[in-house]
């Protein structure tokens, strides 16, 4: 192992993006037969770099050099012709297609294409890494995991030598997780290079070789990762000190608040995507929801907050201030808000449906507030002070309070969209994926004002989806599967695997140990 | 295995990046420079194709909207008429309903006006028929907006195709009407309705203009639309609808009663435009031509001022400017080589708006001295 050659070398690499440095003077280099992880916050860069590795940005400054020459990669293409394969954390897969027919897509060959004699070789390359899938299952049939295995099969039937995999845990159950990580373990085996880009410190010990950091775009450095440990990476990581542990305080004086009983709802095609769920959410709790993504939340909390017809079922909410109790059912988000129920609601689509991006912070923050006040004019001083009061108490990162919000990053993004909904003082707070896509630091905070409402004798749902840390915020955890409750359990003394396996309970693919 | 290829790629020559927001005087000045450019490039054209001085060309375009006092107050009345239907359509597209049915709305409020004048002219009093010449004009606009945005919210059908559709219903409509209404008979045209109440004009000059109430009432609509858009709870949920109608319905704003308020209003708009298009203008007359494509040209005009009410007034100027001016060139040059200049100009300016968001980094050549090190 003397003198080994990298398989990919940056060197002084930059990227902007008008004011914004996405990176700058990037060094780093990954070698085959390694699993090298990336770390850093969000917004660190990590995404960017790669896909400058994978042709979809071009560096505005720095080399790149495949196996020690310098290389221009101006597309994903040329990208592939140097043996470069990079696994998006948005899958790019033509959803009526097979398994089969979306690997072997794009590939220029000469002459007739046998589908059948390369359905062969895809086999071979299943068997080799030990993927298992079907592949004339058709992509909308299949589940995140496997069409994640589908992505990376496509990548090693293109000859991808080199494989960059962004954040591919993150819509795995633990149990996945596994079987990806030993995927990779025999893909390194083969002599690859096998790249991942993550934040989740746990599985950058589990899995990688070596770890290079990046810190607000730039390269930290890079260490082996035998040789260090979760706190170090950490502050490398944020720069500073960090102490990981969130905060969960004891209920305090919990009372029933809203009762989902045997809640179903249908989608457009008819099938249920909440089928009779049916828990209890208190106040001064925080009630966690699990599942893989598409289980059911989104419909779930949106059939809460009046956004979803309700096939069957209802949601009663006891009133705080006369002791009354409402039912919930098929009322406008309006009525809901007039009966003098106050649910609040950060949805996951950020800036799809929270927020509005082209409008600046004062015009969301009175998205909630618009209507108050006589006559046909707007009142622009209350939400004024209001977004004021926020980017200062929040500390969001803003140049004033008429910048759009588009403009702002993830992590300010979503402390405006948090801070407008606990300053509309809720008694049932439902966040949505809260922490998706935020640094540590807003993570935390993010994770403060929820204890601060729960302390304030709040009922906080919230929909997570990294289990971690659902166990140490949460009282109790619900968790779905096929928008089913597949189980209820107590977040104090439940383990990760025990929720993983209750995640894919009604999934009805168990997996066992190969 | 594939890397062993002969890969070694040029940088690209030309790429793009995007920029971070202007300036507001950067971004205008990048407009003007890009108008200016125009200018100079269509000074190239007129001497390659025609021969002719360009400036000489220019002065002659100049004139036809600042020739003459009477040249100043048509330019005027042609820019308030262009500038009200693109005012009426603005609310519409800022909730982004493409409404491009404003030339059938128009002419509905010109048939309903038209109907008024002649049916009830001189029968009723004047205090009764000029109400009601309003009335039936922003009636029958607001019918003819209302229609397809009953089914948009109902049925979430194609907007753009139904309100399409029901211009060319208008205008059949019209056809229609003017078999009963023709005057002298047999010849196919309305003729001028005139005023039974005074001596010709419906219309009373002010300050020696007859276009100066429609002008004065075309200001007003835009300033108060301008204000209606930015300051008033309604405009607000326009947008809100507009950029999102998942967060409109998060927010609970009841997303299908924004669809026909804003539509009501915006027909409204193109009623009274049809109303000032009859009554307000010298002919006093209605035909299939009535609303003149400017229900089309509004879109381009509201788009060109992203939606604001007070910058279309210089949109609409551009393009009336060059309007007038293409027909003060046509007996030198041509109609349609006006045409051509018009094209370049707003070219131009729209394509300026690229600048204005990117910029272009071209290769840079520091590449071979740094190249050494890296074997």
């Amino acid at each position: 192992m003397e003198e080994r050659v990298p398989a990919v070398e940056l060197k002084g690499v930059c990227k902007r993006f008008g004011r914004i440095v996405a990176n700058n003077n990037v060094n780093m280099s990954m070698y085959r037969g390694e699993i090298l992880a990336v770390l850093g916050e969000n917004g660190s860069g990590k995404t960017t770099l790669m896909n400058m590795i994978s042709g979809i940005y071009f560096p505005d400054e720095g080399e790149v050099f495949v196996d020690g020459r310098e290389v221009s990669i101006r597309s994903p293409k040329d990208a592939y012709e140097l043996g470069i394969g990079m696994i998006h954390q948005h899958y790019k897969l033509v959803e009526i297609f097979s398994a089969a027919e979306n690997i072997v897509l794009g590939v220029d060959a000469d002459g007739r294409f046998d589908l059948k004699s390369e359905t062969v070789r895809i086999r071979s390359i299943c068997e080799k890494f030990g993927f298992s899938i079907d592949l004339s299952k058709k992509i909308y049939e299949m589940s995140v995991s496997e069409k994640q295995t589908v992505e990376i099969v496509k990548a090693l039937y293109k000859g991808a030598e080199i494989l960059i995999l962004d954040e591919p845990t993150a819509v795995l159950t633990p149990q996945e997780t596994k079987k990806l990580f030993s995927v990779l373990r025999a893909m390194k085996a083969d002599g690859k290079c096998v790249v991942i880009i993550t934040h989740k410190l746990n599985e950058v010990m589990e899995i990688s070789d070596r770890v290079a950091v990046l810190r607000k775009g730039e390269s930290v450095g890079s260490v082996e990762t035998a040789e260090t440990d979760m706190n170090a990476l950490t502050q490398m990581m944020v720069g500073k000190q960090v102490i990981l542990n969130i905060e969960r305080p004891a209920p305090n004086n919990s009372v029933d608040r809203l009762f989902v009983k045997d809640l179903t709802c249908l989608n457009p095609e008819g099938f249920k995507v909440v089928d009779n769920v049916s828990f209890t959410a208190k106040s001064g709790e925080i009630l966690g929801i699990a599942g893989i993504a598409g289980s059911g939340q989104r419909e779930l909390l949106e059939s809460i907050a009046g956004l979803q017809k309700i096939h069957a079922g209802e949601i009663l909410y006891t009133n705080p201030s006369n002791g009354q109790t409402e039912n919930l059912r098929n009322k406008t988000p309006m009525q809901i808000r007039n009966l003098g129920v106050r649910l609040s609601f950060v949805p996951e689509d950020r800036l799809g449906m929270g927020l509005v991006g082209n409008m600046d912070i004062i015009d969301n923050m009175m998205l909630r507030s618009y209507r108050k006040g006589k006559g046909v004019f707007l009142q622009r001083k209350p939400p004024k002070t209001l977004a004021e009061r926020i980017i200062e108490e929040l500390e969001v990162v803003t140049p004033d309070a008429k910048t759009p919000v588009r403009r702002l990053s993830g992590g300010n993004v979503q402390k405006v969209l948090v801070g407008r909904e606990i300053a509309s003082a809720p008694k049932v707070l439902m966040v949505a994926y809260p922490v998706r896509g935020l640094d540590i630091n807003s993570s935390y905070m993010i994770y403060g004002l929820l204890n601060e409402q729960k302390r304030n004798g709040t009922c906080v749902i919230f929909v997570g989806e990294d289990l971690d840390v659902l166990l140490a915020l949460c009282d109790r955890i619900v968790v779905l599967a096929d928008g089913k409750v597949s189980g209820l359990v107590d977040a104090r003394s439940a383990t990760k695997d025990e929720i993983g396996l209750l995640m894919t309970k009604h999934g009805g693919s168990e997996e066992d140990e190969q | 295995m594939s890397n062993n290829t002969k890969l070694h790629h040029n940088e690209p020559l030309i790429r793009l990046s995007k920029k971070t927001a202007l300036p507001v005087w950067k971004a205008w000045a990048i407009r003007l420079g890009a108008f200016l450019f125009a200018v100079l490039f269509c000074a190239v054209i007129i001497l390659i194709l025609t021969g002719s001085n360009p400036i000489e060309v220019y002065r002659m375009m100049f004139s036809g909207s600042f020739g003459t006092s009477r040249k100043f107050w048509n330019m005027l009345q042609s820019l308030a008429m262009l500038l009200i239907v693109s005012v009426a359509v603005t609310p519409a597209f800022k909730m982004r309903f493409w409404n491009i049915g404003a030339e059938g709305q128009v002419l509905a409020g010109a048939l309903g006006t038209a109907a008024v004048m002649i049916y009830c002219g001189g029968k009723l009093p004047a205090a009764v028929v000029y109400p009601l010449m309003v009335v039936t004009a922003v009636v029958c606009g607001m019918i003819w907006a209302v229609i397809p945005a009953i089914f948009k919210a109902l049925y979430n059908t194609n907007e753009t195709l139904f309100t399409l559709m029901m211009n060319y219903v208008a205008t059949q409509l019209v056809a229609y009407l003017i078999v009963f209404w023709e005057k002298p008979k047999g010849s196919n045209v309305v003729g001028t309705i005139n005023n039974p109440y005074g001596d010709g004009d419906w219309f009373p000059a002010v300050f020696g203009q007859k276009s100066f109430i429609s002008i004065a009432v075309v200001l007003a609509i835009t300033i108060a639309m301008f204000v209606y858009l930015k300051y008033s709870k309604h405009g607000y949920e326009i947008s809100v609808v507009g950029e999102s109608e998942n967060t409109a319905r998060y927010i609970g704003i009841n997303v299908k009663k924004v669809i026909l308020r804003t539509m009501l209003l915006s027909g409204a708009i193109c009623g009274i435009a049809g109303l000032l298009l009859v009554a307000g203008t010298s002919s006093q007359t209605i035909s299939t031509a009535t609303a003149g494509g400017r229900g089309f040209t509004a879109i381009m005009v509201s788009w060109l001022a992203k939606f604001n009410p007070i910058e279309m007034i210089l949109t609409s100027f551009i393009l009336v400017f060059f309007e007038r001016g293409a027909g003060e060139i046509s007996s030198e040059l041509s109609q349609s080589f006006a045409s051509i200049l018009t094209g370049i100009v707003l070219f131009c300016i729209i394509g300026s708006e690229f600048f204005i968001n990117y910029k272009i980094n071209f290769r840079k050549r520091h590449k071979e001295d740094k190249g050494g090190e890296a074997a």
